[in-house]
């Protein structure tokens, strides 16, 4: 039987779908490849049903959100597992914010029915084809999709836990919201000389 | 069993709500059923009860802040939890650890997943009209929970060990109730499958309830006993050994149909593995450090913080979510009490997450369970429910 690695496995999947996968690199030796939205399924499929690599098993799907990614707002993170070849590999499909669409994998694995309406949920993408895509775990009527950057996890007013005094300048208002995964991988020294911001702060 | 494949029009159907504060449901779910007399005909979940956005609030707290909400998810086994999302952290800033913490790791999470088996197998008797062996065994999880109490001194939402090891090395009595511990499990644990293993009365009501075939199983994302039920042997453990568990020689119990009794009795089998892990893991215990050496993210000893400059920079720098940490994404999982709890994390360098992903074995499986229960009897779909451990917090995060 043919050897299933991440070299193997990008090299076949560029074979068969060439442009279709954009970029692909392995963080902590894990293959991880972005792939256009058109052609997810099809690559899902094909994974699933090659004889050789066997990506039996969804292990998780979930979103994404990086609002300063212009064009690429939003993904969609697929992990796959193939229990044969003991062989992991991710997925990711990023697409603007303002084009959700997204189709659904509940065509390969009934199990991305419900991973799917807590992605719609939390960053309201639009999963063509779901079944049944309602909001999961939240209220009904709930209208926004609270996973997004754009809303905080606590009121604006509160001044105690202003990031700027844990030497940060610009806390969760976007600053270190610009990385892409796959573009900067190496840990950056921030700049955190925390007297010079705070000798700023009006206290 | 009578199957139903279209819902006939000229028939009444009645519509019950199971739950969602049923206490036999043992937490909050709701089922709303079609109901032909006593025969299910179909079902419709409603989860999301005690949803506390722990993806939200991952987001805005500096890592080792985020062992809590780990806890919270599955509170039967709390410490696996904890120590995946430790070892999750320790992937991603790339420390090494000491064997010495990965076996004493270990010890605590084959404890942990004795404590889950123990609640969720008593309770399949409870639901089939057994209640000794539940309020008997019970005793044993007790001890367990002695065990966590003397190690981090909670006992349900342990938030035990820290990123890198442990807060600090097991001391005399904890070694002495480990050892009670298993001992007495040892011994009351064969009482209770005396008590119902080939108890006709368990078994008749057992035998063919709520079954899945392997091959649905998993399209639906099982994973754990309720996978190995069905007769896929896959467990975390045993593929992407984790915290030295190649070491041990334990095996991997499975079942042939994915029905309740079969759910049963690969639990049963698993907590004498454990058990044989844990006696391996003490009597193989290795010298050495209960921690890595990283003082930048494992809190130094609080003498020194007092005493010594480098270790009151490190603790400052600890508190305040100084720290640099690499930017990446990195996926870890480990095998819980339910199945293969994964923790996607997404980090940009900053203190905390920038995205952190649960994969909740609980939230994906629970979808297969109206399929599982259509056509069979409401007391079965009771049994069902029990046997796959679905444990709220966790569905609902």
């Amino acid at each position: 039987m043919a050897q299933v690695n991440n070299e193997s496995v990008l090299a076949t999947l560029q074979e068969k779908f060439g442009d279709a996968i954009e970029h692909a690199y392995e963080p902590y030796g894990m293959l991880t490849a972005f792939v256009k939205r058109e052609q997810i399924i099809d690559i899902l499929r094909f994974l699933k049903e090659d004889s050789t690599i066997q990506m039996n098993f969804l292990t998780s799907l979930c979103g994404i959100h990086y609002p300063n990614n212009e064009g690429k707002e939003l993904g969609v993170i697929y992990h796959l597992h193939s229990f044969t070849n003991n062989f992991r590999m991710r997925l990711e499909v990023f697409f603007p914010s303002a084009d959700v669409d997204m189709p659904t994998a509940t065509v390969l694995w009934p199990t991305a029915n419900w991973m799917e309406r807590e992605a719609f949920e939390f960053f309201g993408i639009n999963f063509v084809g779901h079944p049944d895509l309602r909001i999961i775990l939240n209220v009904e009527d709930m209208d926004y999709h609270p996973l997004l950057k754009q809303y905080p996890l606590e009121d604006d007013t509160r001044t105690d836990k202003d990031d700027r005094y844990f030497g940060r300048t610009d806390g969760n208002k976007g600053v270190h919201f610009d990385v892409f995964p796959g573009k900067a991988q190496l840990p950056k020294k921030l700049a955190n000389n925390a007297y010079a911001l705070c000798s700023s702060i009006p206290i | 069993m009578q199957q139903y494949t279209d819902i006939e029009e000229e028939k009444e159907y009645n519509t019950l709500n199971l739950g969602p504060t049923h206490p036999a449901t043992h937490g909050i779910f709701q089922n709303i059923l079609k109901m032909d007399g006593e025969i299910i005909v179909s079902s419709e979940p409603t989860i999301g009860y005690i949803h506390r956005a722990f993806e939200k609030i991952a987001e805005h707290r500096p890592y080792y802040q985020i062992t809590p909400l780990t806890d919270r998810m599955n509170y039967c086994s709390s410490p696996i939890n904890n120590m995946g999302w430790h070892m999750t952290m320790e992937k991603l800033i790339g420390a090494e650890i000491p064997k010495r913490a990965q076996y004493m790791r270990v010890i605590i999470m084959e404890l942990a997943r004795i404590a889950d088996h123990i609640v969720c197998n008593s309770v399949i008797g409870v639901d089939t009209g057994a209640l000794t062996g539940f309020t008997y065994v019970w005793q044993d999880r007790e001890k367990i929970y002695d065990v966590y109490e003397e190690i981090c001194g909670a006992r349900l939402t342990t938030n035990i060990g820290r990123i890198g090891g442990f807060e600090r090395d097991f001391n005399k009595k904890t070694w002495e109730k480990i050892k009670d511990a298993v001992a007495s499990i040892e011994k009351r644990w064969a009482e209770f499958e005396n008590l119902l293993s080939r108890n006709r009365i368990f078994m008749d009501r057992c035998i063919g309830t709520g079954p899945i075939s392997a091959e649905r199983a998993l399209a639906y994302g099982f994973t754990g006993p309720n996978l190995r039920a069905a007769g896929v042997d896959y467990d975390v453990r045993v593929m992407n050994p984790y915290s030295s568990y190649q070491d041990f020689d334990f095996t991997i119990p499975i079942g042939t149909n994915g029905d309740t009794y079969d759910r049963f009795c690969v639990r049963n089998t698993e907590i004498w593995e454990s058990l044989k892990i844990i006696k391996a893991a003490m009597n193989n215990m290795p010298e050495g450090n209960y921690h890595a050496d990283i003082p930048e993210f494992y809190l130094p000893p609080k003498d020194d913080v007092y005493t010594k400059m480098e270790a009151l920079i490190y603790h400052f720098k600890i508190v305040m979510g100084e720290t640099d940490v690499p930017k990446g994404e990195v996926y870890h999982s480990v095998e819980g009490g339910n199945g293969e709890l994964g923790f996607y994390l997404v980090s940009d360098g900053g203190r905390a997450p920038y995205r952190l992903h649960f994969r909740r074995p609980c939230f994906i499986y629970y979808q297969a369970y109206a399929e599982m229960i259509k056509g069979s009897m409401l007391s079965d779909a009771i049994l069902t429910m029990s046997s796959m451990n679905v444990i709220a917090g966790e569905l609902d995060a």
